[in-house]
């Protein structure tokens, strides 16, 4: 930006902090920190509307003086995506954080995108239900980050992933428009099911204000094992057995780490009988193997990842293969990491979903991460990388979006006419 | 359309693929909603993918609008022709391309019939696990468009639930791959707006689907009770104790004698009917039938049976899923309604209904999937007897704004369509609808295809390329452009 463009944009940004003062009040217009930065770029302001409508309304505001918006829930996965080409003012959704209503005999929930998963849990738990599902930093992570950023675990295996989940979304747009889709029912089909558009879309479409989910009960029981195998292609020939039995299992994972042998994990939930019943067919399948008991906390595998010495000098992607590959793409990382001289963990559950730690000298995380991808395109699988090291070359997070990218594009121009949300953190530079 | 565009056509799907003769034109006028009825200007029946883009390339550059359409058993208008437009047929695109057992998926063509899909992987213990009661005659193409359901999403979840991507002709011929067959393909979920816009958006040429394995076992259970309202207060109290049936079903007195009298499916005479089918392991599945027969007791249960064979478990389905065509027997006319409510609202939405059909002297069936509150009131009348049919009309929309009102939704698998485009209003505001006409923008900028569906207020988009032409909605002034 020259210096002129620089000028404007620093009057444009004092006109609008004004604005937006006088109308949200001081308290929640505040000037950004390093703390608030973006995948390395410092935004301005940070604001935290206290309303549906108030966010509807500011983001209007910041839309209409051509300045750009970067929502934020609890700020847990701010580095996934690419770095935005610009960022001005960062949205909270830090007080849109109520459950409005626990529909507990119909099995729903409407909750404001600002609630934590863990408050919405324990609110859920209160009558024996759950979001069946397990995302990262519950603690931290809220209803709306999780969403943007199509974020699940382990029981997406039997509960299937935040599309399935997910029955209606309130949007705020660039424009004011504050726009809901789907319903307070599971069962609906009337028009456009835009809870799917605004899940996973990364907050580029628009803001989500507030969304609606189908629960699940908790489960009555659960039992975990672990069971040891010799090789990924022993590894896959499990999971393929278990998969193809008629066990009701809830998830299912394996875990590789440099030349260990892979272990993989299983989880049963129900009856004590059911219980008992699955495990016995469980010892007939994996017959040699080892078979253990194994803590509940075998299902944090994934957040562990993350657990990493040197920042630095770590990379992370979300992989997804076609669950029959998983012996190759085992093998695949494990022969980049060892061509590139990198250490490696992955966790691959079975539905083709896995999440890869490469550890080394950057320039080879940036090579591995690279060979990856094109081994995993070519075989209609994709990488997309969630952390990389601050000294790594740029690295597309994405990688190919296909033949649907212009439609993509369209899609986005229509919501987001003016590039305000996000610019160019989502795939083929939208 | 003129005649040179016509055997443009016919070129491209050789002689039997264009239908354009009047008499034969009239096969199509209407889908499974027969009170709208439109003569399109032909009839197209492509074989591929290719000759779908010819055709469909051809409407774009003549502004053409087209309809796709699959076997035509949608029950809101979906597939009602557009005036001076033309049928887009897909029931020769009828091959399962791929089966892929290992990593269960399916691609097929989209005149697949539904549950041919099943018919062709149940050697390897697999089924297509949607299955709307049409399903012996609806593709797989149509079930896309609608989003369809059928008793077993309960637990199965619905068409999007299986849906992992499509190959889609655009508007203007373009030919793009939503989602794929591995999961979270980066970008924006596509594949999960296009499934259940109702042929809106373009017309799905391929499918890759979900395909899911058999459980070891099946247990279905008949449960008689005096009223509805018992049989809705044992449903909340199996929902309540934690389960999951596969498929939670309920009849009414007016509903069960239909069934009796078409199928003989040898119910227990009573106010309230329920069916209840777990699946999963057999000692899980043992225990918690224990449980659902005791919670139907304690509510009220007079009589429960559970199937003892596979023939019996076939009975007690073919009685339901046969529900709505054997109204005929009770009723010379009858609409078929499709609204949801939240399942606690059950008693009280029924009584409601029950008044209302008091009042306008009609009489009203009741099926419904309980599990998830998606209610098929069948509004009874006699064509013959002057003002009964608009009195049923006006009685099943009344039901729809009970579900409305009590926080559900106008349809839960029959889709909007014709039929309830008026009542789009009532249950999104304005900024939603135009929402979802921005999206659709995206997709079909000149709005030819399946144009008159879903949206109450049709609005044109902002931007198109090339020439401006008024689009014919907007010179008859039902349209506006913004």
């Amino acid at each position: 930006m020259d210096a002129a463009a620089q000028s404007h944009s620093a009057a444009l940004l004092s006109s609008l902090r004004y604005k937006l003062i006088s109308f949200l009040g001081p308290e929640q217009v505040q000037a950004a920190s390093a703390p608030d930065v973006v995948a390395g770029v410092q935004p301005k302001l940070v604001i935290v509307p206290g309303s549906e409508s108030e966010l509807a309304e500011a983001l209007r505001l910041v839309g209409d003086a051509g300045l750009t918006v970067i929502p934020r829930g609890g700020g847990t996965k701010l580095c996934w995506g690419n770095p935005p080409s610009r960022a001005d003012v960062v949205f909270s959704t830090a007080r849109l954080n109520e459950v409005t209503e626990h529909a507990w005999a119909d099995l729903t929930v409407s909750v404001g995108a600002g609630c934590t998963i863990q408050t919405l849990q324990e609110t859920l738990a209160q009558h024996g239900q759950r979001l069946a599902l397990d995302p990262l930093w519950p603690a931290k992570a809220t209803v709306g980050g999780v969403l943007s950023a199509n974020d699940s675990g382990a029981l997406r295996l039997r509960f299937g992933a935040l599309r399935d989940l997910v029955i209606g979304v309130t949007l705020a747009l660039p424009d004011g428009t504050l726009a809901s889709s789907g319903g307070k029912v599971v069962k609906n089909v009337a028009g456009y099911d835009l809870p799917k558009l605004a899940t996973g879309a990364f907050g580029t479409l628009g803001i989500i204000t507030r969304a609606v989910f189908r629960l699940h009960p908790l489960p009555r029981n659960a039992r975990s094992f672990s069971i040891g195998t010799k090789g990924a292609e022993e590894a896959r020939r499990l999971i393929h057995a278990i998969q193809n039995s008629k066990l009701a299992h809830t998830a299912l994972q394996a875990r590789f780490e440099n030349e260990a042998a892979p272990i993989v994990d299983i989880l049963f939930e129900g009856t004590e009988v059911g219980l008992d019943a699955q495990e016995a067919h469980l010892k007939e399948l994996a017959e040699l193997a080892s078979l253990t008991v194994t803590s509940p906390d075998i299902w944090n595998t994934r957040q562990d990842l993350w657990s990493f010495a040197k920042p630095e000098e770590a990379a992370i992607a979300k992989i997804s293969v076609l669950p029959v590959e998983m012996d190759k793409s085992t093998t695949a990382i494990a022969k980049s990491a060892k061509v590139r001289q990198l250490r490696f963990k992955t966790v691959l559950q079975a539905t083709g979903i896995g999440f890869l730690r490469l550890e080394g000298d950057p320039a080879n995380l940036r090579f591995s991460l690279q060979d990856l991808r094109e081994q995993f395109e070519s075989n209609a699988g994709s990488l997309v990388v969630l952390h990389r090291p601050a000294g790594m070359a740029p690295f597309d997070a994405w990688g190919s979006a296909g033949d649907a990218l212009p439609l993509m594009k369209a899609v986005k121009k229509q919501l987001d006419p003016g590039n305000a949300l996000n610019p160019g953190r989502f795939v083929g530079g939208i | 359309m003129d005649a040179r565009i016509l055997e443009e056509l016919r070129a491209i799907v050789d002689g039997r693929g264009l239908v354009s003769s009047p008499e034969e034109l009239h096969t199509y006028e209407c889908d499974g909603l027969v009170n709208f009825r439109v003569l399109p200007r032909a009839i197209l029946l492509p074989t591929s993918v290719e000759q779908v883009r010819s055709i469909v390339r051809i409407c774009h550059q003549q502004r053409i609008p087209f309809v796709a359409r699959g076997s035509g058993t949608g029950l809101s208008g979906g597939a009602t022709p557009v005036e001076n437009g033309i049928v887009i047929s897909l029931v020769r695109m009828n091959r399962i391309l791929e089966v892929d057992f290992p990593n269960a998926r399916a691609v097929v063509e989209p005149g697949v019939l539904n549950l041919d899909v099943t018919a062709r992987i149940q050697h390897n213990e697999f089924f297509y696990a949607p299955d709307p009661s049409s399903q012996t005659v609806c593709t797989i193409g149509g079930n896309v468009a609608e989003n369809a359901g059928g008793a077993h999403c309960l637990k199965y979840g619905f068409t999007t639930t299986h849906v992992l991507g499509l190959e889609v002709v655009l508007p203007d011929g373009s030919l793009v791959h939503l989602g794929g067959k591995t999961l979270d393909a980066p970008g924006y979920d596509l594949a999960g707006v296009f499934v259940g816009s109702e042929g809106t958006l373009g017309i799905a040429t391929k499918s890759i689907l979900r395909i899911v394995k058999r459980p070891e076992c099946v247990r279905t259970l008949l449960a008689a009770f005096d009223s509805t309202n018992e049989a809705g207060a044992a449903v909340s109290g199996i929902i309540a104790a934690g389960m999951l049936p596969s498929a939670i079903e309920m009849m009414d007195n007016l509903a069960i004698q239909a069934a009796e009298a078409a199928v003989h499916a040898n119910y227990p005479s009573c106010g309230g009917l329920l069916l209840v089918e777990l699946d999963g392991l057999l000692a899980e599945v043992e225990s918690l039938m224990t449980d659902v027969n005791g919670i139907c007791r304690s509510n009220g249960a007079w009589e429960i049976r559970i199937a003892q064979s596979e023939a019996e478990r076939a009975l007690i389905w073919k009685g339901r899923k046969s529900a709505f065509a054997a109204m005929g027997r009770i009723s010379s006319n009858y609409i078929v309604q499709d609204g949801v409510i939240p399942r606690t609202a059950l008693p009280q939405v029924m009584g409601e209904i029950q008044r209302l059909s008091q009042e306008a002297g009609l009489r009203v069936a009741n099926v419904f999937h309980a599990g998830d509150g998606n209610l098929h009131p069948l509004v009874l009348y006699d064509r013959r007897v002057p003002g009964q049919q608009e009195a049923a009309e006006t009685l099943s929309a009344r039901i729809l704004e009970l579900c409305i009102e009590a926080g559900g939704s106008i349809t839960g698998e029959h889709g909007v369509g014709m039929d309830k485009k008026k009542m789009m209003s009532k249950m999104f505001a304005e900024p939603d609808l135009v929402t979802m006409q921005r999206v659709r923008c995206a997709f079909d900028p000149l709005q030819l295809s399946n144009p008159t569906k879903i949206f109450p207020t049709p609005r044109l988009c902002g931007e198109t390329p090339g020439e401006y032409t008024p689009h014919p909605l907007e010179s008859s002034g039902l349209a506006e452009r913004f």
